[in-house]
């Protein structure tokens, strides 16, 4: 009934389009905002060297942007080319907030960023300050109802399922919206692409700077890229702290596994810094544990517990066992009247609806979970751990990079109020050699976030191997392969083309007085 | 339900509206900058031209694409059961569609950059492909719907879809994809001749007139085609305007010339068509005088005409089965709930008149013409 194959390949090909649209939208959101505050102070000092950067740092921005804008496109479509059956399921809760990041966010950014090009001289210098503001605005809200969207399937909150349509149905929009989760990745996502255009201005000014070039231009922009990314740094790994601890709330299954934490530990749990997990023997070799750290920042407590995933997969167990009762009870609402239900059956339904599915889990194991056997719930449940090894060194590259950050610009902060980035050069080398981290770090926040949700397409709703299309698997390769090498195509002329602008630099571009 | 402004029936007709109206606007706004760049490089020779051209669109292309992405995320939210199966239904064609519309960012964005006659030789195709690929395929979709779709659901509503890519090249379909190429190449040129400097004006209006005999010629082959022979769809028996959304409880019957009988049953529909066709002869005209201006507000009445035209033949019909016509999809069983449509229609309410605000003052910023004068400022790399 499922065809793995296109399940495999629908999944490569989202990862795929996915990762190289967040290769370019957190840098559109960080050097937004950096060409607001550059064009705040030209505004404000009337001096005409930060009309110059705003421009200069523009013309990279107009790069990465086009970037962005043109994966993104495959975005908002996927869902139903590929995740037909996820796009039915939870259509009505889910496309509400992708349908409002278009009519209050996308429509905005898109629409002045034209004039933020093309407008210098056809407005006024308050108004090309408010334009270039709006698109900033635009794409920082466009972030916020993309992570409403994608918060609702980390924790689907607001929604019940309807047996009459077959899907989730919306019960509450203001839970969908005011969605802890949502908010939390929200002030997280977007921190981090601010990170992401500070260090992409700080690197590149850096290099002039090591060459002598645009030395004015260059030293300003650091001092910006400074003071805004040692805020946002800060941000990110403090607000990130709250993603842990909200994970900890709904997704326990995914600490769990970011920590190799196999069996229930008592409270306060200790964090472990190093170690290698091994999935066949359920265990974690060679570990190095800070005491406490895990129980304070998963529970703000140390007398609760962390649960580990020998607990987790019990519980789930358990749920798949309601699960089937809510399943069976469904075929037969299904196949009975549909205006005159069983009143009994209806409320065996709706007594185990909210663990349906963690029985639709046994459709990759039985083609009728109504009848599973021990084995097949026992193997369902196990389906519930996500790839521990990547999560676990997945998180710690990626917190590691964090600190590694808020140092950076904690030490260019320092060296910017003093005016000493000349006498230290291998700050700047540092700096410079930096340039590739925040995607790096992006990278495996993505991961982190959506590889360990698996097996979960919504968090205990509906099993992603469900969520695909009924397509043909060759239909799908053609499609991969083809995004394959048109992305790494775009993505090659793309690096091309930032790579040059920044070699002509200002003064080859003519922003130089 | 009770916590609705309107009951779910009217709450249903209210959103076949809303998308109606994103479709048109995309028409209308998208329309002409990809009717431009399927035939920019025929209307601009030099380098210079092409870039007058351009530079026509450039500043305004983005924010008229979004007509098309919150098309997309409406129908997700208002329809999910229509996005599901038709793109994954029309999978090899969408992922054509999104290709060629990756082209055009990129080729805006990119083709400025160098000034080597090669570079700008390879943007100048991708943008001629962004803009002419996507007015051909969304006739070919849109005709695709009158045909029916072969697809259908299985026992837990997972839409099944047979028939691949070659299937949608029906005749009928491609009729259709020549409809809306002429229609958006008119729209494109008529923006040309109003937008641009000489020589190019005068071949937008040449285009332009080309492209609307071929509009009037393929529009009205296509509903001789719809009157006599080809299969309508129609709702039978009774259906629930206000049940839940559950395509699988209604007769539909399939007969020759059953698309018209909205228009018999309601009269004043033919206003669209003949809107369309009128239209199109206005801007002929408007385009032989050299009236630029003129043309682009008739080609605008081509546009919602056309796409009215073919709403209201469909209605209540969003995207017929051709397998089972039973569990073809319509506007009173396949929208999501009467709670989701009316939070979105407040959204819809707000904003869109938010959105045509700004992007009439963005329009009015950008008033004048670019002629070849003006271009000199930004000779060479930009």
């Amino acid at each position: 009934m499922i065809d793995f194959d296109v399940v495999t390949l629908s999944r490569l090909q989202f990862a795929l389009t996915a990762m190289y649209h967040f290769l370019f939208v957190p840098l559109t959101l960080g050097l937004s905002m950096i060409l607001v505050i550059m064009e705040s102070v030209y505004v404000m000092t009337g001096r005409d060297i930060w009309k110059r950067m705003t421009k200069f740092w523009g013309v990279l921005f107009g790069i990465n942007f086009a970037m962005g804008v043109a994966t993104g496109i495959t975005m908002e479509f996927q869902f139903g080319t590929n995740w037909a059956y996820y796009a039915h399921y939870v259509g009505d809760i889910f496309g509400a907030p992708l349908a409002l990041e278009g009519l209050i966010a996308f429509f905005l950014e898109s629409t002045f960023v034209g004039l933020f090009f093309l407008g210098w001289d056809k407005v006024s210098k308050i108004g090309h300050l408010i334009i270039t503001a709006l698109v900033a605005l635009g794409s920082s809200l466009s972030a916020l109802w993309i992570l409403i969207a994608n918060g609702w399937m980390q924790h689907p909150v607001g929604a019940h399922f309807n047996y009459h349509t077959m899907r989730m149905e919306l019960s509450s929009f203001s839970e969908v919206l005011f969605n802890p989760v949502a908010q939390a990745k929200f002030v997280h996502t977007v921190a981090a692409g601010y990170v992401m255009g500070s260090i992409f201005v700080l690197s590149i000014s850096a290099w002039y700077l090591l060459r002598g070039r645009n030395v004015d231009i260059a030293k300003r922009s650091m001092a910006v890229a400074a003071s805004f990314g040692l805020a946002c740094s800060i941000s990110v790994v403090v607000l990130g702290d709250e993603s842990g601890y909200l994970d900890g709330e709904n997704q326990k299954m995914k600490v769990a596994s970011i920590e190799a934490e196999w069996r229930t530990a008592p409270p306060p749990a200790s964090f472990t810094l190093f170690g290698f997990p091994d999935v066949a023997a359920r265990k974690t070799h060679a570990e190095i544990k800070i005491p406490w750290m895990l129980g304070l920042v998963a529970t703000r407590s140390i007398d609760q517990r962390v649960l580990g995933i020998y607990d987790l997969v019990d519980r789930a167990r358990s749920r798949i066992v309601l699960g089937i009762e809510a399943y069976s009870a469904l075929q037969v609402l299904r196949a009975g009247p549909a205006e005159t239900p069983d009143a009994a059956v209806l409320r065996r339904f709706e007594a185990n609806q909210a663990d349906l599915g963690y029985a639709l889990l046994l459709l990759r194991f039985t083609d009728n979970p109504a009848a599973a056997t021990p084995q097949q719930i026992d193997a369902a449940a196990w389906s519930t751990v996500p790839n521990v090894p990547v999560l676990f060194w997945s998180f710690r590259f990626m917190v590691g990079l964090g600190l590694f950050f808020i140092a950076l610009f904690a030490t260019a902060f320092y060296l910017a109020t003093r005016h000493r980035f000349e006498r230290h050069p291998w700050f700047l080398k540092l700096a410079f050699f930096s340039l590739p981290l925040p995607w790096i770090a992006i990278e495996l926040g993505w991961i982190v976030a959506e590889y360990g949700r698996q097996p979960w397409v919504v968090d205990g709703v509906l099993p992603t191997f469900l969520g695909v299309s009924r397509t043909s698997a060759g239909n799908v390769w053609f499609s991969l392969l083809g995004f394959a090498v048109f992305y790494s195509t775009l993505a090659a002329v793309d690096a091309f083309l930032i790579v040059r602008t920044i070699r002509r630099g200002p003064d080859g571009l003519g922003y130089s007085p | 339900m009770t916590s609705t402004l309107l009951d779910y029936a009217t709450l249903r007709v209210v959103w076949w509206l809303i998308i109606g109206v994103l479709l048109i606007g995309f028409a209308v706004a998208d329309g002409f900058d990809l009717g431009l760049g399927a035939s920019f490089t025929y209307l601009g020779r030099t380098d210079a031209e092409r870039r007058a051209l351009l530079s026509s669109v450039e500043p305004v292309w983005e924010g008229n694409q979004v007509w098309f992405v919150l098309g997309g995320g409406a129908v997700f939210a208002a329809w999910p059961l229509l996005y599901a199966a038709s793109f994954s239904g029309l999978y090899l064609a969408m992922f054509l569609l999104l290709v060629s519309l990756i082209l055009r960012p990129v080729g805006f964005a990119f083709r400025g950059k160098l000034t080597d006659v090669r570079w700008r030789a390879v943007w100048d195709a991708a943008l001629t492909l962004g803009g002419g690929v996507p007015a051909l395929l969304f006739g070919v979709a849109f005709a695709n719907l009158f045909l029916g779709v072969p697809f259908y659901f299985d026992g837990m509503q997972r839409p099944v879809v047979t028939g691949g890519f070659f299937s949608l090249l029906h005749p009928f379909a491609l009729l259709g994809g020549i409809i809306s190429l002429s229609m958006l190449v008119l729209h494109g040129n008529a923006y040309a001749a109003m937008k641009v400097g000489e020589p190019m004006a005068a071949r937008a209006c040449l285009i332009g007139r080309v492209a609307s005999a071929v509009f009037v010629v393929a529009f009205a082959g296509a509903g001789l085609w719809v009157a006599t022979s080809l299969g309508g769809y129609q709702i039978t028996g009774a259906i629930n305007h206000a049940g839940p959304s559950d395509p699988m409880h209604k007769v539909v019957a399939i007969t020759a010339g059953a698309w018209l009988s909205n228009f018999r049953a309601w009269p004043w529909m033919w206003a669209a068509p003949v809107c369309a066709i009128l239209g199109a002869v206005a801007a002929h005209a408007l385009l032989y005088l050299r009236r630029g201006g003129g043309a682009f507000m008739a080609s605008v009445v081509v546009q919602g005409g056309t796409i009215l035209t073919g709403g209201f033949a469909l209605f209540p019909f969003l995207m017929p089965s051709s397998t089972f016509p039973d569990q073809s999809l319509t506007v009173w069983d396949a929208s999501s709930s009467a709670k989701t449509l009316s939070i979105m229609l407040g959204a819809v309410i707000v904003f869109l008149p938010i959105i045509l605000a700004y992007t009439a003052w963005v329009f009015r910023v950008l008033r004048g013409r670019v002629t070849l004068e003006n271009m000199h400022e930004h000779e060479g790399e930009y």
